[in-house]
């Protein structure tokens, strides 16, 4: 990911006259409201000593300058794919990452004093969950009401009195800040089960820091790669198996969960298997991941799925994404899962009121650092207190989402609360502070507040000196939040002195292993690799059959060039392309056939077309992002955007859409070419073979049955169709000097080993292909795929194409257009099977629904 | 009463099941009322892990995991309980309800915390402001705990039809609230839900009835079926039972299995499979007295 962005052209130096004026113009238009805390500038208006190194570079460039890098940064989020998921939003699977190129600074002495009392607050949590899925000695002491336990759904009965993998709940703790008026910041929000942004953290670090290297040098921002090592270490040390490397995986929910981008990109980051729960399975209490190769034991889950999803036998047991028997192996401490099955509970709010007793009760000392001001309703005495400061409050559920919409108005909200009063929490309004952001080449103010990260260490945390700062999407800045559409901001934390760097790789104590094979792939993922290859071997011949289609229609003469097209348009057809239903003397009109052929490149509902065929590509590049690289990525990216028809797309014409393919079919190369080039021989790859070449079986299959049966199979013209589709033209004309005879294109296009494209080399790479796959040397006999390759290679091979110079219009009943046909049918089947042997993850179903109890007659 | 209790549950898969993991509660508890001399599960085909363990809430929970390609699976407890008639309490002699519930509003003491956490919403029995007001009917002010839930009990009994076919195990409460149908796990929800509106703590009880043959005819063994009630908290008397299905409060003919807050704590055999299409579930159950 280093040669991305160019570097950074350096600023000449500028006259002082030059400088006053581009600090003005960047602060033209920075108006915080007043009453709120100003990042930025201190009462008087002069810039704050910790932001003043950043001003002064982002002053010392040109507009044009700081735009260019800008835009820069940006093409970077979108080819890197860095995304947020909307739900509800129908392009809400991948939306772009929003990011504000201006940082958020702390100066050193600042994060000194956040730092202890961030390690305080993990601490007093951690103990207070400890306590709750343990001895509840603080609830029977009266430190903590007890329906802050009971009542939750996060209190997860199951798994009190398990005790977690290195005695810690919060292996990973993050906690929202915002600065009130005063100068103080408050904890609005504690994130203790699963605390999300740190990947974002990542990617916007590697960003902004590109977009100002020089204000980065010269800020001496800390690094980030030393907590993630941190991290790393800390994981490995919670494997509960002695000796052997611990294998950790990041368990998600899947590709359509809010931050699946960041937990391809941390796992890719931290070098861990991305998993979801049907990749892994319980066998005698022990974790396993399915691979291709059979059961790999797992020793650390670092989970994204929330607690009661983990587990569909003891949790929530309409749970589609956990792992069953997973709680059984957790209590027998065969597996370690952070953080722990249950540190949800003190995500509540209404802890938050009584963390300053906690705090003195548990560790003896006051709470560094306060929490925004909380009620919790369940109290008699909140219960009054709210109903008079209801206007200078915020009224939130106190536990996870109880059913029902949030009342309207103050008496809704009150007859709630007397109705289920340990239901909900009053907080105080704090209006957050205002830092600058970036618009139109100067800063604007808009209020933020920020995500820090902390880290279990030995017996303490580690704080992640950076975080994810957030910029309310409201004005009146009482709220922060991406699915709402804020962005997100880099923070930089400054330190003394020039940093070091810090990297996860070569750390350079221990030799490593050499290795040519890399972990074992997950069948899941052989099933996706093997359908990227399908997609994209059919994205490229719908492309091909549509190029030739469209460069031989003429709106002037359909008629003429018919015995050529329809055998392209069946073709189409069958897969889809085409509506089926359409007759061929519909299709002879030209402006119909002109809008199906539109139709069949940019219509997204059309399930064949090529713009649905991209959308399933970038639909699987998501599921195997964390195997593949960048290039690849950015090559779908490009696929994807071509086949956006440009808007006003009625007035699109045949000539500009052969264009559109032709660049198509360059994209598709492209991702061939990488995937040939740039991947190792291993399973990922060879199942993206195996499909690519029993998907460009199928097509040649299917295009050869229709020329063949076509009455004009030895039409002159038609050949060349045949011998452009599978892009055999130039050999063909390299062999024989003379005009295409039917035998000889099909001997060329069928039979002819050293021809990439011919149906031979299809086949025989598959049975190069099976040769190499764990399993299948497992017995004497081959195995069900293997025989069906089997049997259409001999076929094949045994078939003579010289028949058709004799067959005239009977082509399509000789042997070789039987034998044609044969493996057409043939090839669904060898996929079929190839599914059945590797990508039985087959699914989990649920019991215990049992009959409900059933007697009446009593005594 | 002693009794030897049989419980088979075998469930027939559409196709084999590669791996499947299960927890199972159908081992009677001990009580106050009841005792257990045996107790035996035998589980085909023979599972690669069985551990047997208290749950939460004290219920015995046998955890199994079989790891062969099977189609069928049959496990069967047997037991030999003995259980005392229970003289009913006076109703009258416990406390007006209101303080009753006032000992369950912040701040609780110490030794109110165990029942406290059966006040509270669980995954099947929400509590309802229509719920409460249903309830209020037999709870007027200054009333007895135990003379407004017996009220309530005989109310339920006779406003709600039992009907097998009305409802399933995922039909929520709502809309047995709305049909005034159900079995007897409805009724005991409906029950619980009702006490819980009104901030009393209630627990949903699951075990066995002892059925009696119509006159002359002898007992059809495995006949029987499993069953479910519920129980209030009383300060001085512990966990009083109530059975809206048939209108009683159980003596020595209800064998207690397992208690929970409602019926997803106490699913007598509940499974996730690997593999296994659809399924088929019999259960058959033998109360016999001895």
């Amino acid at each position: 990911m280093s040669s991305e962005i160019p570097a950074a052209i350096l600023p000449s130096v500028p006259s002082a006259a030059a400088t006053t004026a581009a600090r003005a113009r960047l602060l033209a238009c920075y108006r915080p409201p007043s009453g709120a805390y100003d990042e930025l500038l201190g009462p008087g208006g002069a810039v704050r000593p910790h932001w003043e190194t950043l001003v002064r570079e982002l002053a010392g460039h040109s507009v044009a300058e700081l735009q260019r890098r800008w835009e820069t940064g940006r093409r970077f989020i979108r080819d890197q794919g860095i995304t947020y998921n909307v739900y509800g939003e129908s392009d809400g699977l991948d939306r772009p990452w929003r990011l504000d190129p201006v940082p958020f600074v702390f100066a050193a002495e600042e994060w000194r004093e956040l730092e202890p009392a961030l390690i305080q607050r993990a601490t007093l949590l951690d103990r207070v969950i400890a306590d709750c899925h343990g001895a509840q000695r603080l609830i029977r002491s009266g430190q903590l009401p007890p329906a802050l336990v009971y009542a939750q759904p996060d209190f997860l009965r199951p798994l009190h009195n398990v005790k977690p993998a290195g005695r810690r709940h919060l292996q990973f703790y993050a906690a929202d800040l915002s600065r009130s008026p005063d100068g103080r910041w408050w904890v609005v929000a504690d994130r203790t089960q699963i605390p999300t942004g740190s990947g974002y953290a990542l990617a916007n670090r590697l960003i902004a820091s590109r977009m100002l290297p020089e204000a980065f040098r010269d800020l001496h921002v800390q690094r980030l790669a030393g907590f993630y090592r941190d991290t790393q270490a800390a994981l490995a040390g919670l494997s509960p198996r002695t000796g052997g490397e611990p294998r950790v995986v990041m368990l998600t929910p899947g590709p359509y969960n809010e931050t699946y981008f960041e937990q391809a990109y941390l796992a890719r980051y931290l070098g861990y298997t991305l998993v979801e729960g049907q990749d892994l399975t319980v066998r005698d209490d022990h974790v396993f991941l399915k691979t291709l190769s059979g059961l790999e034991p797992v020793d650390v889950i670092l989970r994204r799925v929330d607690d009661e999803f983990c587990d569909p036998l003891e949790l929530r047991n309409d749970s589609m994404l956990g792992v069953p028997g997973l709680v059984e192996a957790v209590r027998r401490g065969q597996v370690a899962v952070v953080n722990s099955l249950g540190s949800g509970l003190l995500q509540s709010p209404a802890f938050m009121a009584f963390l300053p007793g906690l705090c003195r009760h548990v560790l003896g000392e006051e709470l560094k650092l306060p929490s925004v001001a909380t009620w919790w309703c369940g109290q008699d005495s909140a219960e009054g207190y709210v109903e008079e400061h209801f206007d200078n409050l915020i009224l939130k559920p106190a536990f996870r989402a109880p059913a029902g919409a949030a009342p309207r108005d103050r008496a809704g909200w009150l007859k709630q609360i007397r109705w289920q009063p340990h239901a909900y929490v009053a907080q105080e309004k704090v209006p957050l502070s205002y830092a600058p952001c970036w618009e139109d080449g100067g800063f604007v103010a808009n209020p933020v507040s920020v995500r820090v990260y902390l880290v279990a260490c030995g017996d303490s945390y580690r704080i992640m000196p950076g975080g994810l700062a957030r910029i309310s999407p409201e004005p009146a800045g009482r709220f922060v939040s991406l699915q709402h559409g804020g962005a997100s901001k880099d923070v930089w934390v400054r330190a003394e002195a020039p940093v070091a760097e810090v990297t996860l790789l070569g750390q350079g104590l221990q030799p490593v292993e050499l290795r040519r094979v890399g972990n074992n792939l997950p069948s899941r993922l052989a099933d996706n690799f093997f359908w990227l290859g399908r997609y994209a071997e059919r994205a490229d011949s719908t492309a091909r059959l549509l190029r030739s289609a469209l460069v031989r229609f003429n709106p002037e003469s359909t008629g003429s060039a018919w015995p050529v097209l329809a055998p392209l348009l069946h073709t189409l057809e069958e897969h889809g392309q085409l509506a089926a239903e359409k007759s061929d003397e519909l299709r002879q009109q030209p402006e119909a056939l002109e809008a199906e052929l539109l139709a069949a490149i940019f219509d997204p509902t059309r399930p064949g077309s090529l713009r649905n065929t991209a959308d399933q590509l970038r639909r699987l590049a998501i599921l195997v992002r964390d195997r593949t690289s960048n290039d690849l990525w950015r090559v779908l990216t490009q696929l994807d955007d071509r086949l956006t028809p440009p808007a006003g797309a009625a007035s699109l014409l045949a000539g500009d859409a052969v264009a559109v393919l032709n660049q198509t079919l360059v994209d598709i190369a492209s991702f061939h070419g990488l995937t040939n080039d740039n991947m190792t021989r291993a399973q990922g790859w060879r199942f993206l073979d195996m499909g690519r070449r029993i998907e460009r079986s199928i097509q040649t299959t299917t295009f050869l049955d229709s020329v063949l049966s076509s009455p004009a199979g030895e039409n002159l013209g038609l050949l060349e169709v045949v011998l452009e589709v599978c892009d055999c033209s130039i050999t063909y004309r390299s062999r024989y000097n003379v005009l295409p005879q039917l035998a000889a294109v099909c001997d060329l296009v069928l039979l002819d080993d050293t021809n990439p494209r011919s149906l031979l080399f299809q086949l025989s790479q598959m049975v190069e292909h099976f040769d190499r796959l764990p399993r299948e040397k497992l017995t004497a006999l081959p195995g069900p795929g293997q025989r069906i390759l089997i049997d259409c290679m001999a076929r094949l091979r045994l078939a003579d194409p010289r028949e058709l110079g004799r067959a005239g219009k009977t082509a399509g009943n000789t042997e070789i257009a039987k034998v044609i046909r044969l493996i057409g049918a043939a090839m669904p089947r060898l996929s079929e099977a190839i599914a059945v042997s590797y990508f039985a993850h087959s699914s989990i179903s649920r019991t215990g629904a049992e009959p409900a109890p059933q007697t009446e007659a009593g005594p | 009463m002693n009794y030897r209790i049989t419980h088979r549950t075998i469930y027939e898969y559409a196709e084999p099941v590669a791996v499947s993991h299960h927890a199972a509660r159908v081992e009677p508890r001990v009580t106050e009322a009841q005792s257990r001399t045996d107790w035996r599960i035998t589980i085909s085909p023979e599972p690669a892990v069985q551990v047997q363990r208290p749950d939460f809430f004290g219920n015995r929970v046998c955890f199994f995991a079989i790891q062969e390609l099977h189609a069928k699976l049959e496990v069967t407890a047997t037991s030999v309980v003995s259980v005392e008639a229970r003289s009913l309490r006076a109703p009258g002699l416990s406390q007006p309800w209101e303080q009753v519930a006032r000992r369950y509003r912040d701040p609780v003491a110490p030794e109110a915390i165990k029942p406290f956490q059966f006040v509270f919403g669980s995954p099947l029995v929400q509590p309802r402001p229509e719920f409460a007001d249903y309830a209020r009917a037999s709870f007027p002010a200054g009333r007895p705990l135990l003379e407004g839930v017996l009220d309530l009990n005989r109310r339920i009994h006779t406003d709600f039809v039992y009907d097998p076919v009305a409802t399933t195990i995922a039909t929520p409460l709502g809309e047995v609230w709305e049909k005034r149908r159900g079995v007897c796990q409805d009724f005991a929800h409906f029950a619980i839900a009702c006490l819980r509106s009104l901030g009393l703590p209630a627990s949903y009880v699951s075990g066995y009835l002892r059925t009696r043959p119509p006159e002359g005819k002898p007992r059809l063994v495995g006949s029987d079926a499993t069953h479910a009630w519920f129980s209030v908290y009383c300060e001085h008397h512990g966990w009083v039972d109530f059975d809206p299905t048939n209108n009683c409060q159980p003596s020595d003919e209800h064998i207690t299995v397992a208690y929970g807050r409602d019926f997803s704590d106490v699913s007598p055999v509940m499974g996730i499979l690997t593999g296994g299409g659809s399924h088929e579930v019999k259960v058959a159950v033998d109360v016999e007295p001895l």
